[in-house]
C-alpha cells in the first residue's frame, strides 16, 4: 500500500497544481477555465506535462507565465475543437423541417454559433442556409474564445481527408445538391466555396466572461456545454436566453439539455432528441 | 490485519469487439441489490442510438442507462458510455461527458473512463477489461493498479477477441485472470463482504 499512498499523494497535489494553474491563466490571460468539468482539464494538462517532458504541472505552469507565446499551446489543449461539417446530421432535418420555416417569416435573420471552433458546423448552417434561399438576409455571428481556431474557421480550408465523411453527412442531413458544388479541391485540403461566408462575421467571444452578445433568432451551441459545471452551465443558457428575441431558438449538444440550468421553463421543446428548444413568447 | 472498513466504490468495464455479449453475462448475474455503480465503455458505431443500454437494462436486474452529463454514480446502476463521447467521472462522483480527441482511435476510450475514475476512487475501484481487439484500456490498468485498486481482466482463452485482455495482462498491472462468470461470482461476493 505504500507506493500507491505515494501515488495518492500526487493525484492530490496534481489536483491543487491545475487549480493554481488555472487561477494563473485566469489572471494573467482572462481565460477562466475555473468552472470547467475538472476531469477533462487535468486530463489535457497532465498530457501537455507529460508531451513536454515536464515533471509537473507547477512547471507547465512556470512556462505559462514566463515563455512567450506558450498560452497558444495551452488554449489549444484546453479549447473544444473536436468537430466536423454536418455533425449528427438528423439535427440539421430538424432545425430544416422545424425552425427554418418560422425563420423565413422574418425579413432579416441572425444566427449566432457560439463556440464555433474551426467552424464547420458554421459553413454546414450557411449551406443549409442557401439552399433554403434564407443565406442572402441571414447575418451569421460565429464566435470563439480561442483566436487561433477562428482563424482557421475564417479560412473555410479543411483537410480533403474529411470530405469522405462531409459528403455522407450532408446527404444524410437532407442537402439538396451534390456536396461537391460547395468546395474546390486542392492538393490535401478543401477550399469551401467563399461566396458561403459573405454573411458570416467571425469574432471573438468568451462565453464564461463576456456579456449579451445579440439579438439572435436562433443560437446554435452544440457540445460545449458538456464541458461546463453546473453552475456555468446555468450561467451561459441564462446569457442565451438574454441574447434571443422572444420566440427565438436554440439548438444544443445531443447530450445536453436544460435540465440543471433553472431556465427549462422558459423554453418550449421543439424537439427533444435534437435538444432544440424556443424561448416562449411571454 | 485487513482494514475492516475497506469497500470497493465502484468498477469500470471497457471492452470492445465481442462486448455485447460479456457485458450481458456480467450484468445478468448481477442481483438487483448489487451495490457499486458500474461504469462502462464499450467501442460502438458512432450512430447506435442507445441500443446497448437498452439492451442490457432489459436482460439484467440492475438499473442500466446511457449517461448523461451530471448522472451520479449511485448504488445500483450501471452507466454506458453514449457512442462518440468520452465518459469521465469528476471528484463529486457524477459523470461527465466530452467530445475531444479519440483516444486509440476510440470516443468512447476506455483509458479516458480508467484513468479518471483511478483519480477519483482510487484504491477503492475495480477495473475489468474483457474481450477486444485493440490495446485500448492498458494504460488505464496501469493507473488504477498505481492507485491500489483491484484489476482484473478476462481470461483471453475464453474471450471472444483475446488482445484487448491480453494486452492488459501484459502490463503486469492485472491481479487477477478470470473466465466471465468467475469475474461475476467474484464481483457479487466483494459486493456481499467487502472485506473479503
Amino acid at each position: 500500500m505504500t507506493n500507491s499512498k505515494e501515488y495518492h499523494r500526487l493525484l492530490d497535489l496534481q489536483e491543487l497544481e491545475v487549480d493554481l494553474f488555472l487561477h494563473a491563466l485566469n489572471s494573467q490571460f482572462g481565460y477562466d477555465f475555473r468552472e470547467y468539468n475538472k476531469a477533462h482539464i487535468i486530463r489535457r494538462l497532465v498530457f501537455r506535462t507529460k508531451a513536454l517532458g515536464l515533471n509537473s504541472i507547477t512547471e507547465l505552469q512556470h512556462k505559462l507565465l514566463h515563455e512567450k507565446g506558450f498560452i497558444e499551446t495551452i488554449l489549444r489543449d484546453l479549447s473544444i475543437s473536436v468537430t466536423e461539417m454536418f455533425r449528427d446530421p438528423s439535427f440539421y432535418i430538424r432545425i430544416r423541417k422545424e425552425v427554418l420555416p418560422i425563420l423565413k417569416t422574418y425579413p432579416y435573420i441572425k444566427i449566432w454559433h457560439a463556440g464555433c471552433a474551426t467552424g464547420e458546423e458554421v459553413y454546414s448552417f450557411a449551406i443549409m442556409l442557401q439552399e433554403e434561399k434564407l443565406l442572402d438576409r441571414t447575418q451569421i455571428y460565429a464566435t470563439d474564445f480561442n483566436p487561433i481556431v477562428l482563424e482557421t474557421a475564417r479560412k473555410g480550408i479543411y483537410p480533403i481527408a474529411r470530405i469522405k465523411d462531409y459528403t455522407s453527412n450532408y446527404q444524410a442531413a437532407g442537402g439538396t445538391r451534390s456536396f461537391s458544388d460547395y468546395y474546390i479541391a486542392k492538393y490535401d485540403s478543401v477550399i469551401l466555396d467563399q461566396r458561403l461566408r459573405t454573411n458570416i462575421v467571425f469574432a471573438e467571444h468568451n462565453l464564461v466572461t463576456d456579456s449579451v452578445f445579440t439579438e439572435a433568432h436562433l443560437i446554435v451551441c452544440r457540445n460545449v456545454l458538456i464541458y461546463f459545471n453546473k453552475s456555468l452551465q446555468a450561467k451561459v443558457v441564462a446569457l442565451f436566453k438574454n441574447s434571443l428575441i422572444k420566440g427565438g431558438y436554440l439548438g444544443l449538444g445531443s447530450k445536453e439539455s436544460l435540465m440543471f440550468t433553472g431556465l427549462a421553463d422558459q423554453f418550449v421543446v421543439i424537439d427533444e432528441k435534437e435538444k432544440i428548444f424556443k424561448l416562449k413568447l411571454q | 490485519m485487513k482494514e475492516q472498513s475497506f469497500k470497493y466504490e465502484a468498477i469500470v468495464i471497457g471492452t470492445s469487439a465481442g462486448g455485447l455479449m460479456a457485458l450481458k453475462t456480467i450484468l445478468s448475474a448481477l442481483p438487483a441489490h448489487f451495490s457499486m455503480p458500474l461504469l462502462i465503455v464499450q467501442h460502438l458505431a458512432p450512430r447506435s442510438e442507445g441500443f446497448l443500454a437498452h439492451y442490457l437494462n432489459n436482460t439484467s436486474a440492475i438499473h442500466v442507462k446511457e449517461a448523461s452529463p451530471y448522472d451520479m454514480i449511485l448504488a445500483g446502476n450501471a452507466f454506458i458510455a453514449p457512442p462518440n463521447y468520452h465518459m469521465l467521472v469528476e471528484n463529486d462522483r457524477t459523470i461527465s461527458l466530452t467530445v475531444s480527441q479519440k483516444e486509440n482511435y476510440a470516443r468512447p476510450s476506455i483509458n479516458v473512463l480508467f484513468d479518471s475514475a483511478a483519480r477519483v476512487y482510487k484504491e477503492k475501484l475495480i477495473g475489468l477489461i474483457l474481450t477486444g481487439a485493440n490495446n485500448d484500456g492498458s494504460q488505464g490498468i496501469v493507473q488504477i493498479k498505481a492507485a491500489g485498486g483491484l484489476t482484473i481482466a478476462q481470461d483471453p482463452q475464453t474471450a471472444e477477441a483475446a488482445i484487448m485482455p491480453q494486452m492488459a495482462i501484459n502490463t503486469n498491472c492485472v491481479d487477477k485472470v478470470l473466465k466471465l462468470n468467475e469475474i461475476a461470482n467474484l464481483l457479487i461476493a466483494l459486493d456481499d463482504n467487502p472485506t473479503q
